[in-house]
C-alpha cells in the first residue's frame, strides 16, 4: 500500500533545487566562455569549410542537447506514469521547451552555416531534417501540455506521447537517412566534415559540457517555478472550497 | 456470501484529495446509499468502485480477492449507469442494448433479455426507435434497460433516477428490489428520495478532507537565481 | 474475438448509417490532389513527377482528419466509459474500432487513389504498386492516428492539435510509401519499401492499440 509520503516531498526538492542552482549556474558560465574562447580564437579553421567551420561549436552541442533533453523527457515521463512521481512529471515539462529551444538553435545554426556551405539558407540535409521533425515533435509535446484545463490530464497524455515519439525517433531518423541516401547529391559537404581535428575537441567537449550544465540550471529554475506556481493553485483551490 | 467491501480508500482528483480512510463493505442483497454534499466524492467513488478510477491508497477485494488483479473479471460482473445515457442517435434503442448485452456477456440470448427488460421499464414500443428521436428520461430509462439485459451481480447506479418520472421510479424501485431478492448488490448515489428496504448508508461528508491538505504544502520559497 | 467482431459491426453500422461523412473524407482527398494542378501548372511532366507524393500527402491528411472523430463521439456520449468496463480488454476493442474506421475511410480512399493517378498523369507502371503500398501503408496511418485520437480527448481545439501529434509520426510510411512507387515507375526494385512498409505495420498492429488503451484510461479517470 502507498503512503501518502509524496506531499512532503517537494518541499525537500525545494531544498536540493536550491543548493545545486548556484553551481550549475557559474559551471555554466565557466565553461561556455573557455569552450567560445577556445573555439573561437584558439582553434584552427578548417581548410576546406574556413572559419565558418566555428558554428559547429555552438551546433553540434546543441544538437546533442536536443536529442538528450527528448530522452530526458521520455524518461521523465515513463517514471512519471509507473511511479505516479510528481516531481518527474514536472522534469517532464520543464524540460521539453529547453529541448525544443536547442533544437531550435542546432536548425537555426545550421541553417546559418549553410549558406556560405550550400549557397542556401535550407537544404534537406538528412541531420537538419531529422532535427526539424525533431522540433515538431517538442513543439507537439508543448501544446499537448497546455491544451487541457485538468493539469494531471495534461501530464499523462503528454507523458503517452513522449514515449510514443521516443519508440518513434530511431525509425524516423533512420528512414529520413534512408530518403536522403536517395535524393541527395554525393556532393554535399557534410556538416560535421570526413575527421575532426583534435584542437577542435577541447571547445567542442567544453561547450558541451557548458550546454548540459545550463540545461541543469534552466531545468531546476523551471522545475521550482512549476512548484511554487502548483502552491499558488492549491491556495486558489483552498479559496473556493472556503 | 459474496462480499464486496474496500479498505482505507483514498481518491486523489487532480491535484485535489477528495475523500482519505473510506471504509465500505457490503454483501449479497444489499443496498449501499452514498450520500454527500455536492463534490463530496460521490461519483468519484463510484467510477472508483467500477474500476475507472485507480485509487490512489487503499484497496478493494470482491470475495477477499483483490480487484485490482483481476480488473477484467471484476468488469464482467458489475454495471455502471454514469452520467451519460450512451444511446447512439442513429442506432434503434434495441440495436443499442443488444450491443451492449453482448459486450457484456457473449453468450447471452440478447434479443430474448432486451425485450424481457423493454418489457419491465415499459418502453417495449422504443425498440424499433432510433436514438434520436427519445426524450431525455426515454433515454435514461433505455439507458437502465441496459443493465438489466445482462446479468451483473454489483450495479453501480449514479444518481440513476435523474429526468424519470413517478411511474418509472417505482418500476425502477421494484427491479432493484427483484435485483437484490436474487442476490444482486447496488451501490447508488441520489439527491432525491428513492424507496430501498433497509439500505446502508454511507455519508462521503465523513471521509471528506479538509481543503488545507495537499501536496504543496508550505515552507516559505522564494525564487533566486 | 466476438466482441472484437461485435466491436467491428456496431461501428459499421453507426458509419454506414451516416455515410455522408465517410464520402467528405474521399471527397476531401480527392479535392486535396486537384488542387495541385492549379498550385504547379498543368504540365504533365511535373505532374507525373509528383503524382506519388501528391497522393501519398493527401491519404495521410484525408486519414488523419478522419480519426480525430474516431472516440470523440463515443467520449462525449459516455459508451467510451461502457466500452472501458466491459469484460474485453480495451486494446482489443481499440484494435477494432480502428479495422471498422479503417474499412469504411481507408479502403474508400485507395479505391479513389487510381482516379487520382489518372489525373495527375502517373505513369501505369506505378498504378498497383501504389494500391499494394496503400494497403500495407494506411493501416498503420489510421494506428498511429489513433494514438493521438485517444491523446486529444478533453483537449481545447483537439482538432488542430491532432494534427500536430501524428504529422511528424507519419513521416515513415510517408517515405517508403511514396518510394516504393517511384521505384516502380523507373523501372527498379521496390519489394524492400513493401517490406519496409509491411514491417511498420507489423510494429505498429501490437503498440499502437496498447499506446491508445492507456491514452482512454488516462481520459476517463
Amino acid at each position: 500500500m502507498k503512503r501518502i509520503d509524496r506531499f512532503a516531498n517537494p518541499n525537500k526538492f525545494m531544498k536540493l533545487a536550491k543548493a545545486i542552482t548556484p553551481w550549475a549556474a557559474w559551471s555554466t558560465v565557466g565553461f561556455l566562455a573557455a569552450g567560445l574562447y577556445l573555439g573561437l580564437f584558439d582553434s584552427p579553421a578548417d581548410y576546406q569549410q574556413g572559419e565558418t567551420v566555428r558554428m559547429m561549436y555552438v551546433h553540434v552541442p546543441s544538437a546533442w542537447m536536443a536529442m538528450f533533453c527528448y530522452v530526458g523527457v521520455a524518461v521523465s515521463s515513463a517514471v512519471g506514469l509507473i511511479w505516479k512521481h510528481p516531481l518527474a512529471d514536472l522534469a517532464a515539462k520543464a524540460t521539453s521547451p529547453v529541448g525544443a529551444a536547442f533544437c531550435f538553435l542546432a536548425l537555426l545554426t545550421g541553417s546559418l552555416w549553410g549558406k556560405p556551405m550550400w549557397g542556401t539558407w535550407w537544404v534537406w540535409d538528412a541531420r537538419l531534417t531529422s532535427m526539424l521533425i525533431l522540433l515538431f515533435l517538442y513543439l507537439g509535446h508543448m501544446a499537448l501540455l497546455n491544451a487541457f484545463d485538468d493539469q494531471t490530464r495534461a501530464m499523462r497524455a503528454a507523458s503517452i506521447l513522449a514515449l510514443v515519439g521516443v519508440i518513434n525517433i530511431p525509425i524516423i531518423k533512420w528512414s529520413v537517412d534512408w530518403w536522403n541516401t536517395l535524393h541527395q547529391p554525393a556532393s554535399v559537404v557534410k556538416m560535421d566534415g570526413p575527421a575532426i581535428h583534435p584542437d577542435m575537441l577541447w571547445p567542442l567537449l567544453l561547450m558541451a559540457i557548458g550546454f548540459t550544465t545550463f540545461y541543469i540550471w534552466v531545468a531546476l529554475l523551471r522545475i521550482r517555478q512549476e512548484i511554487i506556481a502548483n502552491k499558488i493553485r492549491a491556495i486558489r483551490l483552498r479559496q473556493v472550497n472556503g | 456470501m459474496t462480499n464486496f467491501s474496500g479498505h482505507n480508500l483514498t481518491c486523489l482528483r487532480g491535484e485535489r484529495l477528495v475523500f482519505k480512510g473510506l471504509d465500505f463493505s457490503i454483501e449479497a442483497g444489499d443496498a449501499l446509499v452514498l450520500i454527500g454534499p455536492n463534490g463530496s466524492g460521490k461519483s468519484s467513488l463510484l467510477r472508483m468502485l467500477a474500476g475507472l478510477l485507480k485509487p490512489y491508497g487503499g484497496d478493494m477485494t470482491w470475495d477477499s480477492e483483490s480487484v485490482g488483479e483481476e480488473p477484467e473479471q471484476h468488469r464482467g460482473r458489475l454495471h455502471y449507469v454514469g452520467h451519460h445515457d450512451c444511446v447512439k442517435a442513429v442506432l434503434t434503442v434495441e440495436e443499442n442494448l443488444t450491443f451492449w448485452a453482448r459486450m457484456h456477456d457473449k453468450n447471452v440470448d440478447a434479443e430474448a433479455k432486451v425485450a424481457s427488460a423493454l418489457d419491465t421499464l415499459s418502453i417495449s414500443h422504443l425498440a424499433d426507435v432510433p436514438g434520436r428521436f427519445l426524450s431525455a428520461g426515454q433515454k435514461r430509462r433505455a439507458n437502465l434497460a441496459r443493465i438489466m439485459a445482462a446479468d451483473a451481480p454489483l450495479w453501480l447506479l449514479d444518481e440513476p433516477i435523474t429526468a424519470l418520472d413517478k411511474e418509472s421510479i417505482t418500476k425502477l424501485e421494484r427491479t432493484m428490489a427483484d435485483h437484490r431478492q436474487n442476490g444482486g448488490m447496488i451501490v447508488l448515489s441520489t439527491h432525491s428520495e428513492i424507496t430501498l428496504e433497509n439500505p446502508k448508508i454511507l455519508d462521503l461528508a465523513d471521509f471528506a478532507i479538509g481543503f488545507g491538505e495537499g501536496f504543496y504544502d508550505d515552507d516559505e520559497e522564494d525564487l533566486v537565481f | 474475438m466476438n466482441s472484437f467482431l461485435f466491436m467491428v459491426r456496431r461501428d459499421l453500422r453507426l458509419a454506414l448509417r451516416q455515410s455522408s461523412d465517410n464520402v467528405m473524407v474521399v471527397m476531401f482527398f480527392v479535392l486535396c490532389a486537384v488542387l495541385f494542378p492549379f498550385g504547379v501548372g498543368p504540365e504533365l511532366g511535373i505532374l507525373e513527377r509528383i503524382s506519388a507524393g501528391v497522393i501519398w500527402v493527401g491519404a495521410l491528411l484525408a486519414s488523419m482528419l478522419s480519426l480525430e472523430r474516431l472516440f470523440q463521439t463515443d467520449y462525449e456520449d459516455g459508451s467510451l466509459e461502457l466500452m472501458a468496463l466491459t469484460p474485453a480488454p480495451l486494446e482489443i476493442l481499440v484494435l477494432a474500432k480502428v479495422a471498422a474506421h479503417w474499412l469504411t475511410t481507408g479502403l474508400p480512399l485507395i479505391l479513389a487513389s487510381p482516379l487520382l493517378a489518372v489525373l495527375l498523369n502517373m505513369d501505369s507502371d506505378g498504378y498497383g504498386v501504389l494500391l499494394l503500398a496503400l494497403l500495407l501503408g494506411t493501416p498503420t496511418l489510421s494506428l498511429i492516428g489513433a494514438v493521438g485520437a485517444a491523446l486529444i480527448l478533453g483537449a481545447r481545439r483537439g482538432g488542430v492539435l491532432i494534427s500536430l501529434l501524428v504529422l511528424p509520426l507519419y513521416v515513415p510510411v510517408l517515405i517508403f510509401g511514396v518510394s516504393a512507387v517511384d521505384a516502380a515507375i523507373g523501372g527498379f526494385e521496390y519489394k524492400a519499401q513493401l517490406f519496409i512498409l509491411g514491417g511498420l505495420l507489423m510494429g505498429t498492429l501490437p503498440l499502437a492499440p496498447w499506446g491508445a488503451a492507456a491514452a482512454l484510461r488516462q481520459s476517463l479517470e
